[in-house]
């Protein structure tokens, strides 16, 4: 009921205006439309110089309200660089905005017509074509000399201490994995994949059709689902790929962002310098988390593609890490050594064994029989 | 046009010139030879126009639906349910078709709306009475490509009924994605018809292109040396030579996309493996491929969107300044400079795709430079207005907004252009906000300024002032309203192409902004219907014309009767002697480029 009195509202409001606009024509025609002309001029040369008033007032408003809202400091020291780029760019385009809508709508206000005004022939001025064309070309050179010198920096080699994570995305959803004991990543094949014992199809197994052999250091990779662990301080290394259509690694709080894509790994490094814990006293936020937003459409879930990122100090890491077990054993727990007593065999399609693997209390302390 | 038909034409419409325009030189032409398959290129223009408008209902439309989803995310309307049906079980818009709306919206108003709607139109209505020729080089195949147009946009609307919904994607259609249908419902048959709606387009504009390159080369009238052509036909101009290099080049992308999709190629495919099928057989083909031949055509493309706009806009600012455009030839430099640089930016829309960053480097370059030229006309077209004598027609407002949006949404392309900040704005709203300023907004401005201005010649009759003014001054501070503050989202890293929002702790935040947001662009829609209706009722009950040149202008349509035949002009073609700037010279108003250069003038030059 209530959609066909606003329908009803919004045909009136158009009825209404119609009638007004129709009217104002036949006026215009009885008060001769030269005249009329001249006193819609008169209006709407007011409306422009209001509009430029409103307008900056509006910027500032805006900014306001909403310029606390953009996620405060960066969260990783690289993204420092980005921030002091984003402010240096502000202020050059800040100006260039303010100072050309300033004239273009001043212009407009100021030079409308009036009887004796005679406007003022001026086809060319080669001197000042030279300096809007040579002051723009210097000042993007700055721009884009500052911006290479971060591109290459963000691009470039992540340095040799970093911790090494490598991040598949799939539909919808984060694949973590960490290289294990041997610090080494073990080799993976698409074709290995089983979504429940194998995401991302780790060579385990010799398979002479895919002519492999079972990759020795893929036996202690650790894989997690939904949410990784990095360490505050020390920079950290994505290696990142997908398991089927395109996704993209978005980092707000880090301040970066690089595409995850099938069949072409792609890399990105940073360096946290808050642990979660701190962002929540900072944000003031409880529930506080680094997320990994999916920022490349993937498919009608992308919205939900979700990751977390947790930072923590060093200590906590290596707790966590102590607690983790290699995903092979997940897979197969008949052959883990340290739980081969209470394993049973049908735990093989277990549907989520990165997750129970994160569960498994004490295994830490029998890694060292693993290998 | 052959000789004696024009003559024909000619010797008609002598007799029938001052009366009805239904009178005119149409005694041997059927309401199908004149009304549908017409070859005149005035009924063509207004063909484009009107399926142009058709579109831009149907994708504000849609636009207007996915805002509801964003504003109010746990909430139902049962009204939805009426209209979607299945796509919007018990009034709430799912996920697949909240995929499909932004998909079709963005492939919708991009092709449909500012490609076809907006270059078809003026480039067809303008550049023969322009430079002066009966009418295009080849004006059957100018009908061609309008119903290869009608054809494809037929093809795109059948998609939005197929079982399995149209295609979800995005429009710009990356595989995988776009390639496998089960990886996404929207991929399915809905991909397949995407494609061929697509690929007939690109027929369209070929169609299209070639035909208003070879009238503007050949067949200026005496006189019309290319130095003295209006700024909108060397825009045209520009635009054309960008669609015939480059959608040739997409036509190429979408046809390996065909083979990779129906006959088991491996062009942009490897490694993957989809839920609920497996691991696919295809190995060794490159996702990013796509992206270059995509972006190679979707760079130039959204010049090919602005530039009719800013031809357009330089005649109406000057012509309504009473002032020549500043720096005629600076007009035309930068704009054979963005045209050239239009080629060479395309990477900066991958810096994070896999690119190998330095190439990247490249292409921040090149992509900074190309605000050089954008600052040239910027800079031009406010010395046009000053110490002009400025008259507020309803073309002159949206020419005024048009720069306006042009420079807000050019300054924020220096931030996305550099890649080191596009790291972290890449695919968030400021990108939105970007974009649609630059080219969504000051496009459809540039359009909005030709159709208020050329509607008199159009149609021979004015449409009411009034209802302009209120058109025009709701929806600029609107169309700010809208997407100012969204630069804040994207700066805050809120991803594009969201469904919902609630579940992150980041970003649920602008709830109440995104809300704010979509009644805006509810309101900004319906003012559109207003200009719609003003459009519609003026062509058949507006004021009539009663001088053949209502605006005082200088170029050679206004030399033309009110209401043009086929063949525009009833005798010879006139002759042109000088630029068509002349305003406020030597104590004249105005000087028609049909003026002989007098003694006087002369001396002084």
């Amino acid at each position: 009921m209530l959609m066909y009195f606003t329908i009803a509202a919004i045909v009136l409001v158009f009825v209404v205006i119609f009638q007004i606009a129709k009217a104002s024509e036949y006026v215009s025609v009885l008060k001769g439309e030269e005249k009329a002309r001249k006193q819609n001029n008169k209006i709407n040369g007011f409306l422009m110089i209001a509009f430029l008033f409103l307008g900056l007032i509006g910027v500032y408003y805006c900014h306001h309200i909403l310029g606390g809202r953009v996620l405060g400091e960066s969260a990783s020291k690289e993204g420092e660089k980005v921030d002091e780029m984003l402010h240096i760019t502000l202020i050059i385009t800040g100006i260039v905005f303010l100072v050309t809508q300033i004239l273009l709508f001043t212009f407009a206000y100021k030079f409308q017509e009036k009887e004796n005004r005679k406007p003022f022939y001026f086809p060319h001025n080669n001197t000042m074509e030279i300096i809007w064309t040579v002051i723009p070309a210097i000042v993007l050179s700055v721009l884009v000399v500052i911006g290479l010198r971060n591109w290459f920096i963000f691009t470039g080699d992540a340095p040799k201490n970093s911790l090494v994570v490598e991040v598949t995305g799939r539909q919808f959803g984060w694949i973590f994995r960490y290289p294990g004991r041997d610090k080494e990543f073990g080799k993976r094949y698409f074709r290995n994949i089983d979504p429940s014992t194998n995401s991302l199809g780790l060579v385990w197994a010799d398979n002479k059709e895919f002519n492999q052999q079972a990759d020795p250091a893929a036996f202690d990779d650790i894989v997690q689902e939904q949410t990784m662990y990095v360490i505050k301080n020390r920079p950290v290394k994505l290696i990142i790929g997908s398991r089927d259509v395109i996704h993209d690694v978005g980092l707000p709080h880090f301040r970066m962002k690089m595409d995850a894509v099938p069949g072409i790994p792609t890399t990105l490094w940073f360096t946290p310098k808050f642990t979660t814990a701190e962002m929540k006293e900072k944000t003031g936020n409880a529930n506080f988390q680094y997320e990994i937003a999916c920022d490349q459409v993937c498919g009608n879930g992308h919205y939900s593609m979700k990751g977390v990122i947790e930072v923590v100090e060093k200590e906590e890491y290596d707790a966590w890490m102590a607690k983790q077990k290699p995903y092979y054993y997940s897979a197969f727990p008949e052959k883990d050594p340290s739980a081969a007593p209470t394993a049973t065999p049908s735990k093989l399609d277990s549907a989520a064994p990165a997750k129970t693997a994160g569960l498994v209390s004490g295994a830490g302390s029998n890694l060292s029989k693993l290998k | 046009m052959s000789n004696d038909q024009t003559l024909h034409l000619e010797t008609s419409q002598v007799i029938a010139h001052d009366t009805h325009h239904h009178d005119h030189g149409d005694h041997h032409q059927s309401f199908i030879s004149k009304y549908i398959f017409s070859q005149d290129h005035k009924m063509i223009a207004k063909q484009f126009l009107v399926t142009g408008m058709v579109w831009a209902v149907l994708g504000g439309l849609m636009s207007v639906l996915f805002r509801i989803q964003l504003a109010y995310p746990d909430s139902n309307f049962p009204f939805l349910e009426t209209l979607l049906g299945k796509w919007a079980k018990g009034g709430h818009i799912s996920a697949d078709a909240y995929y499909a709306l932004v998909t079709t919206h963005g492939t919708v108003m991009v092709f449909f709306v500012l490609t076809a709607g907006l270059s078809g139109t003026f480039s067809n209505f303008l550049i023969p009475l322009q430079v002066g020729a009966r009418d295009m080089a080849s004006p059957f195949m100018n009908m061609l490509s309008y119903w290869f147009f009608v054809i494809s946009g037929l093809i795109m609307l059948s998609s939005l009924f197929v079982e399995t919904g149209p295609f979800s994607g995005g429009w710009t259609a990356y595989p995988p994605l776009s390639a496998l249908g089960a990886a996404s419902p929207g991929s399915k048959s809905g991909m397949d018809l995407w494609l061929v709606s697509m690929a007939l387009f690109v027929v369209s504009q070929l169609l299209g292109g070639l035909n208003y390159i070879a009238t503007i080369l050949n067949m200026r009238t005496k006189g019309m040396s290319m130095t003295r052509l209006p700024l909108p036909i060397w825009a045209f101009f520009f635009t054309a030579v960008l669609g015939v290099l480059s959608f040739p080049v997409l036509l190429s992308g979408f046809i390996l996309l065909i083979f990779d999709r129906n006959f088991g190629t491996s062009f942009y495919l490897s490694d993957i493996f989809i839920n609920g099928v497996g691991a696919l057989p295809n190995e060794g083909g490159s996702a990013i491929l796509y992206q270059h031949l995509f972006w190679f055509l979707g760079h130039p493309e959204v010049y090919i969107i602005i530039l009719p706009g800013m031809g357009i806009v330089s005649e109406v600012l000057s012509t309504n300044s009473r002032k020549p455009i500043f720096g005629y030839m600076a007009m035309v430099g930068s704009m054979f400079a963005i045209a050239v640089l239009a080629f060479l930016v395309w990477a900066h829309h991958m810096f994070v795709s896999g690119l190998n960053p330095f190439l990247g480097s490249f292409f921040v370059l090149l992509t900074l430079l190309i605000a050089v030229p954008s600052a040239i006309k910027v800079f031009n077209w406010l010395t046009t207005l000053w110490r002009g004598n400025i008259r507020f027609t309803p073309g002159m407002l949206y020419s005024i907004g048009f720069v306006s949006m042009f420079i807000s949404g050019g300054l924020t392309g220096i931030w996305l252009g550099n890649s080191a900040l596009d790291i972290h704005l890449h695919d968030t709203y400021f990108i939105i906000a970007h974009f649609h300023i630059v080219m969504g907004v000051a496009g459809i401005f540039g359009m909005y300024a030709g159709i208020y201005h050329w509607f008199p010649k159009m149609f021979g009759r004015y449409m009411n002032n009034t209802l302009a003014y209120i058109h025009f001054w709701i929806t600029l501070p609107c169309a700010y309203l809208i997407f100012w503050p969204m630069h804040y989202e994207g700066l805050a890293g809120m991803p594009r192409r969201y469904y919902d929002y609630t579940n992150w702790e980041s970003f649920k935040m602008f709830a109440g902004l995104n809300l704010f947001i979509s009644i805006v662009v509810i309101i900004v829609f319906a003012v559109q219907l207003l200009f719609l209706f003003n459009f519609f009722y003026s062509i058949f009950k507006g004021r009539r014309v009663t001088s053949q040149n209502p605006w005082n202008s200088t170029t050679l349509e206004w030399t033309t009767p009110i209401n043009p035949g086929h063949g525009n002009w009833t005798g010879e073609i006139p002759e042109v002697y000088r630029w068509p700037y002349d305003y406020s010279k030597e104590g004249k108003d105005f000087i028609p480029q049909t003026t002989p250069v007098s003694e006087e003038e002369l001396v002084k030059h």
